[in-house]
């Protein structure tokens, strides 16, 4: 962790030093950063707990309108809200579909393309996906999937009706179906570096001692990239809590009928369509606790897997 | 000094990828039963992939191209009767183009302006200097590389225009994304694998450490830089839900929301073509995101190398 030279330790001295460490500027070249992460996470973090506290509303700027002291009844009245619970429903759904889809296909092309010529040329038509604007490539699936579209055309009468993207049952599996697509060049490119940490020494040993191909994967490979695997899931699991442009643009506002709303539309529909910022506030709350969280346990086994 | 900068220069991306290049080889030829049929598997495994990733794209130009829209497998073949660039027309009667993408442009500029400025000195502190909050901000910086900010968007709404009076403008628009965290992150990292002798020799030269900053870790930076600003500009660009929280005045939006409200309300414009249309706003908001990856995607793909995925 330790990345600054080493130095004999010195009298203790008065000054900057005593206080701010060997390179008291380090404190100044941090400070625009720490100032950032300030004014649009902690500010708007305790504003959060502030609204969710309080009978808050919205008024016209300047207007002083008493808004009293609520306690944990936003939070009550959240929790008790069927909404809430059926869109983290449907984060379920999407990690069960999404993940083992996700890490399955990503190593299985991770490493086919690593012994491809064309590595250079497929990497960058799959991370296409991954780079291009949500809205953009959201427009083609609408198309792709609509009743008239490529996908029903071709499956002809076992096509679901009413079609996918009407469809109650497959509104939520089609978006972890896109989502898996869209991040799966960012996985796989994962995925490839890992597996060049993977010492090639391991793979001579599992020859010699006569293992296959299947139990090399299992006992060689999958051991080897395992970091990288954490790091999919964590990201995957705060993908899901970030969900909000595909249900609002594919499946039209989280439909049909709510079937794929999940909890950041929620907070967008209780924040800015229904007026109730609090409720918004409190669901944004849990959300951030429980990522940052994840974040923490991840980050320590970056760091750790780093060494 | 010389040779010294372009061994250093190396070091992320060669040397490294040098180094463990031709033992990922080694494994692949090592790790293959029966290779032939192996290699086809992979083939056949890579190519339905590329299939996939990149069919949507191909489809969004056809539609874009298409007189009358058809959606299904028989359009899939050009039929040159029906080609047009009339949808183009359209779209860009539909939405402010020109404004739209210059609302783009300036957005992702301030915010890959911002990061740099900020992010970078940021950077070389946490990888370099040792002081008093160092192991905190760093944990405050893993914390955010992946804590989406829009989970308090509705606080952050009522600062930004309440407290700050910044609706309908650039500043609350990029405020949120002045600093990429993950571009942070990046540069911690190049700087330290940097030799320490690097920045013993200016320290002895009695150079302070602004100055080393400045002149030593600045110059040595730049793959860094450009990796930097590569993922921080893609970030702005296709972002959606806060620009269209802040930019409620068309003539403020970005492409991504001003393409969006024409998805969002296509039922209702009662458009010939709507479908084209709306492809080629796509088209339009993708392409200079293919650009960027078919020329950098070097860079983009050391950046995965780098940003903690390392077994």
């Amino acid at each position: 962790m330790s990345a600054a030279p080493m130095t004999l330790p010195r009298a203790r001295r008065r000054g900057p030093r005593a206080l701010a460490g060997r390179h008291p500027v380090g404190v100044l070249m941090v400070l625009p950063f720490l100032a950032y992460v300030g004014v649009v996470y902690a500010y708007p973090f305790g504003y959060a707990v502030w609204m969710a506290l309080h009978d808050y509303f919205f008024t016209a700027p300047g207007a002083e309108v008493a808004q009293p002291f609520t306690g944990l009844s936003t939070f009550r009245t959240v929790f008790s809200d069927g909404a809430l619970w059926s869109s983290l429903g449907h984060l379920g759904v999407f990690l069960a579909l999404s993940l083992p889809l996700t890490l399955v296909v990503s190593l299985a092309l991770a490493l086919a393309l690593r012994g491809s010529r064309l590595r250079g040329l497929l990497s960058a038509l799959f991370y296409l996906p991954y780079a291009s604007s949500s809205v953009a490539v959201i427009c083609a699936w609408i198309a792709l999937l609509s009743g008239d579209g490529v996908l029903s055309g071709l499956l002809g009468g076992a096509a679901p009706e009413p079609s996918w993207l009407v469809n109650s049952g497959w509104a939520m599996p089609v978006i972890a179906l896109f989502v898996s697509w869209k991040m799966m060049g960012f996985h796989i490119l994962t995925y490839l570096a890992a597996l060049q940490n993977v010492p090639g020494e391991l793979y001579e040993a599992a020859t010699v001692d006569g293992a296959g191909r299947w139990r090399t994967l299992w006992t060689v490979t999958v051991p080897g990239v395992r970091p990288a695997t954490t790091l999919i899931v964590v990201l995957s699991l705060v993908t899901s809590a970030n969900l909000f442009t595909e249900p609002y643009l594919l499946t039209g506002s989280g439909g049909p009928d709510g079937a794929s709303s999940t909890p950041l539309l929620l907070i967008y529909q209780k924040g800015v369509e229904q007026s109730h910022p609090g409720q918004a506030a409190a669901i944004g709350i849990v959300l951030t606790v429980v990522v940052v969280l994840v974040s923490l346990v991840a980050g320590t086994l970056m760091e750790r897997g780093e060494r | 000094m010389n040779s010294v900068t372009t061994r250093v220069r190396g070091v992320p991306e060669t040397a490294e990828r040098g180094a463990s290049l031709p033992r990922a080889g080694k494994a692949a030829a090592t790790g293959a039963a029966g290779p032939r049929e192996r290699r086809g598997a992979a083939r056949l495994l890579l190519g339905t992939a590329a299939v996939v990733l990149v069919f949507p794209f191909l489809y969004m130009v056809l539609l874009s191209l298409q007189r009358t829209s058809d959606l299904g497998p028989g359009g899939l073949l050009p039929r040159p009767g029906n080609l047009t660039f009339d949808n183009y027309a359209a779209m860009a009667r539909a939405i402010d183009v020109w404004h739209a993408l210059g609302n783009s442009l300036v957005f992702t500029a301030g915010a890959v302006l911002a990061t740099v400025v900020i992010g970078l000195p940021a950077g070389y502190a946490l990888a370099r200097l040792s002081f008093r909050g160092r192991a905190v901000t760093f944990t405050v910086l893993l914390s955010i590389l992946v804590v989406p900010f829009v989970l308090l968007m509705i606080p952050m709404y009522v600062i930004t225009v309440r407290d700050f009076r910044l609706a309908d403008s650039y500043l609350g628009m990029v405020l949120p994304y002045a600093v990429n965290p993950l571009a942070v992150y990046l540069f911690r990292q190049f700087f330290r694998r940097l030799p320490a002798e690097v920045f013993e020799a200016a320290r002895l030269d009695g150079a302070s450490e602004t100055r080393t900053l400045w002149r030593v870790a600045v110059p040595l930076a730049r793959p860094a830089i450009l990796s930097a600003v590569l993922v921080t500009c893609i970030v702005p660009w296709n972002e959606f839900l806060w620009p269209f929280l802040v930019a409620k005045n068309a003539s403020m939006q970005p492409m991504a929301v001003g393409l969006a409200g024409f998805v969002s309300t296509l039922r209702y414009q009662g458009l010939a073509n709507g479908f084209g249309v709306m492809m080629a706003g796509a088209v339009v908001l993708v392409l200079p995101v293919i650009v960027l990856v078919a020329v950098f995607l070097r860079w983009f793909v050391q950046v995965d190398l780098g940003s903690g995925s390392k077994g």
